[in-house]
């Protein structure tokens, strides 16, 4: 079997192959040009009397948990990526799994993160086939070097929940850590000895994959409440001594940037929305985890206090700085799908105004109404532009897979997307001709902050007509570009091999770009 | 004679800089090692660009390591010349980059100088974006923020950066060495654009005169290098202004507070109550002799409320600018020397009392009964140039 087969040009003029690991797939036709007609896959019917009488669920370790789960080759596994980098539990299964001689496995992870660099040894050895998900660090790096035996997949945090709900990905076995869990299997990241926060990742997973395994390292007696995860979607509960390193969920990455230039970047963009008359009462934003984004929320938190606005409600990663903001009066209300530092969680835990959300209300293309739809703006980073505001965020300028997809697409539907990078990083110009990947088309661009001055996109009109006398440096992207060009030189284009490693799928299921190998 | 010499700098914290390691040799040509971060984008650009710099100095035969964290060319070209020159000390050539522009604008004697950006004269990574944030000056620092070891390689460096990095109409300014090291220091920077040469220490009159001798000796053209003195010391305040009478294109005096308080024997305080003499002494010679008082720096970079308090502090007293060490403090001392609304309200009467007799012809400016001095229009013009450019007024 080819990893990937018969390549076309899809609407966005990239060459993207139409069979991926054996399945047939679409190619991209346009932003909001597909509309599926199908209806989706209804999970496997279960009956409670094949389940224990008392409700008790427990067994007594992953690995019985895992063989009374059928596991068995070719099967796909999913985790969440709620630890991030300190997940314990998707390790174990795939060491399990070579154990018992497993072979051919697909994982499918909300996200991967360089914990799980243990994996590479059952990529090799053919435990694991290959990945479905976000991919990133020395994972990513693998399967950009040709190495993986499948070709690797990359879906949106939304894009993954359609796909579970559609069928599109069919889960075998869910793992799903849980901060505390009952002998039921009624489940939440909120309570016991290492809270995360949400499990909004994997709900869908419990509800449509053939057999849920809830591990835990608090177990609680019944009931479990709030049951995020319901114990009537589970099939097993683990019970272990710790699921994963709770100090390495908060990273380097979720405290405010120091770097002056970030910090100017952070400033235009937050003196963007106020110029643009976005930044006002009742409105509602996303406000990412990032540096930049922190600090932009911090910019914005300033003008808010000095203005006496409240926004009606903000989207996390939650941090300490944005539950400060809800205690201080800024925002009515949290929605929260993933959870930074125990500020953050206790906030989520006892605050009914903080609300955790699920992938499907926030992210899901396919839901009938999605919350960034009404975010009025989100501000993201990106790890290359081009001069038609697409934008690139899972490799770098070198071709390397090197940061997970997250839900970048997702956010693209807000009113007002804005990217914030520096214009170049190590003399690496980050406004490029074409970006090496297209993960999100530049139409749905609508703002570009760099250090050096903020691009409208054209078809923005009425963004730039609003900001027309704001003093801000608003400037031609070809502008910015030429500037960067001449402080850094033109870099040489490095070479990449024509040979497929991964695709890119757009939040409606068609196939948007390809990843290719790159050649040391 | 040193065979083996490098310069600049290397390691995993390190950005936008390198170190070039040369050895000279006998034969077999010139030999490169590459290691850098941006191997793929710019490797073969790099290596080019070093052989060419080394057949400039006629140099044949060597063994060159350049160890890169992402340094514009600029950099690496300092950095090589750095590295040769120490390796043999009678190479004198200079290897300039082209003098790009952007860097060729002039400046004018009694421009606003309210915010100067400290930048150390051997990180090329805190010069690339200095002109974006907004100060009125930047100060490319040979002095303290160098390292001993590191004076000539910075000096390099620093001449390259006048003649490449666009700091977007920041007035730019040189603090030299004390003297003798700041007689090499003009040599090798004054005629790339430099618009101010901030000399440390000062204590006399003559301090002044010889780098001002110094600079007419190697200057070429005719646009004005002008000087800002800085006192540091219980002599310089006593000498103050005679300091600040010394030369006819003095535009600035300043103080360094840091030098001047061990010099005393006083630890500074936060208050600085301890400075109360030597600021007022500097205001005093500065406004007597016709030139702008500059505050020294305030070095709690986290603290901006305090920043922000003493600059207001300063300006009540009659400093016209402050120093800054972070691009965060810029923002904060422009709007501590914003007018209040009541100067700005009075300003705008004065200036419209001025205008209106220059209109009628009259030779008095009066307001109400007061009659207006001309130096007192003048300082409210100043008022509503700096709500101007503070956005409070168009």
């Amino acid at each position: 079997m080819k990893k990937a087969d018969k390549f076309v040009k899809n609407a966005a003029g990239r060459l993207v192959p139409t069979i991926v690991n054996g399945k047939k797939v679409i190619p991209f036709m346009g932003v909001n040009k597909y509309r599926p007609t199908h209806k989706g896959t209804a999970p496997r019917v279960p009956t409670c009397i094949d389940y224990p009488k008392d409700c008790n669920k427990i067994v007594d370790s992953l690995k019985e948990a895992l063989i009374k789960a059928g596991l068995k080759d070719g099967m796909t596994i999913s985790t969440h990526h709620h630890y991030r980098n300190g997940d314990y539990v998707a390790n174990w299964i795939f060491d399990i799994a070579a154990e018992l001689g497993v072979k051919d496995l697909i994982w499918a992870p909300s996200a991967a993160f360089p914990c799980h660099s243990p994996i590479i040894k059952h990529l090799e050895s053919g435990v694991v086939h290959h990945i479905e998900g976000s991919l990133n660090g020395p994972l990513g790096d693998f399967c950009s070097h040709g190495k993986m035996k499948g070709l690797g997949y990359l879906r949106s945090h939304g894009g993954r929940y359609r796909a579970v709900a559609d069928g599109e990905l069919h889960i075998d076995i869910a793992v799903l850590a849980a901060s505390a869990a009952d002998m039921m299997g009624n489940a939440n990241g909120v309570l016991g000895k290492h809270p995360f926060g949400p499990v909004s990742f994997l709900r869908v997973d419990s509800k449509n994959a053939d057999r849920t395994i809830v591990v835990t390292d608090t177990l609680i007696d019944f009931p479990c409440y709030p049951w995020e995860i319901m114990g009537n979607d589970v099939d097993f509960v683990v019970v272990v001594d710790k699921i994963g390193d709770p100090e390495k969920i908060v990273s380097g990455t979720t405290r405010i940037t120091k770097s002056p230039d970030r910090l100017l970047i952070a400033e235009y963009a937050a003196k963007f929305i106020e110029a643009a008359g976005i930044l006002r009462d009742g409105m509602n934003f996303q406000a990412g985890a990032g540096g930049i984004s922190l600090a932009f929320t911090d910019f914005v938190n300033k003008v808010m206090i000095e203005k006496d606005i409240k926004a009606r409600s903000m989207i996390g990663g939650s941090t300490k700085y944005l539950v400060d903001m809800m205690n201080n009066g800024r925002t009515d209300y949290i929605f929260d799908g993933q959870t930074f530092g125990l500020e953050a969680i206790s906030s989520l835990r006892d605050n009914p105004k903080h609300i955790p959300i699920d992938v499907f209300d926030s992210y899901d293309f396919h839901a009938k109404s999605n919350l960034v739809q009404m975010m009025d703006v989100i501000v993201l980073g990106s790890t290359e532009i081009d001069v038609n505001f697409n934008a690139n965020c899972v490799t770098h300028s070198d071709g390397r897979m090197l940061h997970g997809i997250g839900g970048f697409q997702n956010c693209m539907m807000a009113k007002c997307t804005m990217i914030a990078v520096p214009s170049f990083r190590d003399r690496i110009p980050v406004i490029k001709d074409e970006v090496t990947t297209l993960v999100a088309p530049g139409e749905l661009v609508d703002v570009i902050v760099t250090e050096r001055g903020i691009a409208i996109n054209p078809r923005r009109k009425d963004l730039i007509s609003a900001t027309k006398n704001s003093g801000l440096p608003i400037r031609d992207i070809i502008d910015i570009k030429k500037e960067v060009d001449d402080i850094c030189g033109i870099p040489t284009k490095p070479k990449l091999s024509d040979e497929a490693v991964a695709v890119v799928e757009w939040v409606d299921g068609t196939i948007l770009d390809t990843i290719r190998k790159v050649e040391d | 004679m040193a065979k083996i010499a490098s310069a600049g700098n290397y390691g995993p914290k390190v950005r936008s800089d390198c170190r070039v390691t040369i050895e000279l040799t006998n034969s077999d040509g010139i030999q490169i090692e590459l290691i850098s971060k941006v191997e793929k984008f710019f490797g073969d650009h790099i290596i080019s660009l070093t052989k060419s710099e080394l057949a400039f100095f006629g140099i044949d035969n060597a063994k060159v390591k350049i160890e890169d964290r992402g340094a514009l060319d600029f950099v690496i070209a300092a950095r090589i010349e750095a590295a040769l020159k120490k390796a043999d000390n009678t190479i004198s050539k200079s290897y300039l980059p082209e003098m790009k522009e952007h860097c060729k604008y002039k400046t004018a004697k009694d421009r606003l100088r309210r915010s100067r950006l400290y930048l150390p004269g051997g990180s090329p990574k805190l010069m690339l974006n200095a002109g974006l944030h907004g100060a009125d000056a930047i100060i490319l620092d040979l002095e303290d923020s160098v390292h001993p070891d590191e004076k000539e390689s910075a000096r390099l460096l620093v001449r390259n950066a006048l003649r490449t990095i666009d700091f977007k109409g920041s007035e730019r300014m040189v603090r030299i060495n004390q003297l003798p090291l700041g007689f090499e220091d003009i040599k090798e920077i004054i005629n790339e654009n430099v618009n101010v040469v901030l000399i440390p220490k000062c204590e006399s009159k003559q301090q002044v005169i010889d780098v001002n001798t110094y600079i007419k000796k190697f200057k070429k053209g005719k646009s004005p290098v002008f000087l800002m003195p800085i006192i540091e010391s219980a002599k310089g305040v006593m000498n103050a202004y005679e300091i600040a009478t010394a030369c006819d294109n003095i535009i600035a005096l300043t103080l360094g507070l840091e030098d001047y308080t061990a010099d005393i024997g006083v630890r500074r305080s936060k208050s600085e109550e301890e400075c109360f003499f030597a600021k007022s002494m500097v205001v005093n010679a500065a406004k007597a002799a016709g030139v702008q008082a500059i505050d020294t720096v305030f070095s709690d970079v986290g603290d901006m409320d305090g920043l922000y308090e003493n600059v207001k502090q300063a300006k009540a007293m009659g400093f016209d600018g402050k120093g800054c060490i972070h691009p965060r403090q810029i923002k904060v001392v422009h709007e501590a020397f914003l007018p209040t609304e009541e100067e700005l309200v009075r300003a705008k009467q004065i200036v419209d009392a001025y205008k209106t007799a220059k209109k009628e012809g009259k030779g008095v400016v009066s307001l109400g009964s007061k009659m207006i001095d001309p130096p007192v229009v003048k300082q409210a013009q100043h008022i509503l140039k700096m709500a101007k450019l503070g956005g409070m007024i168009k």
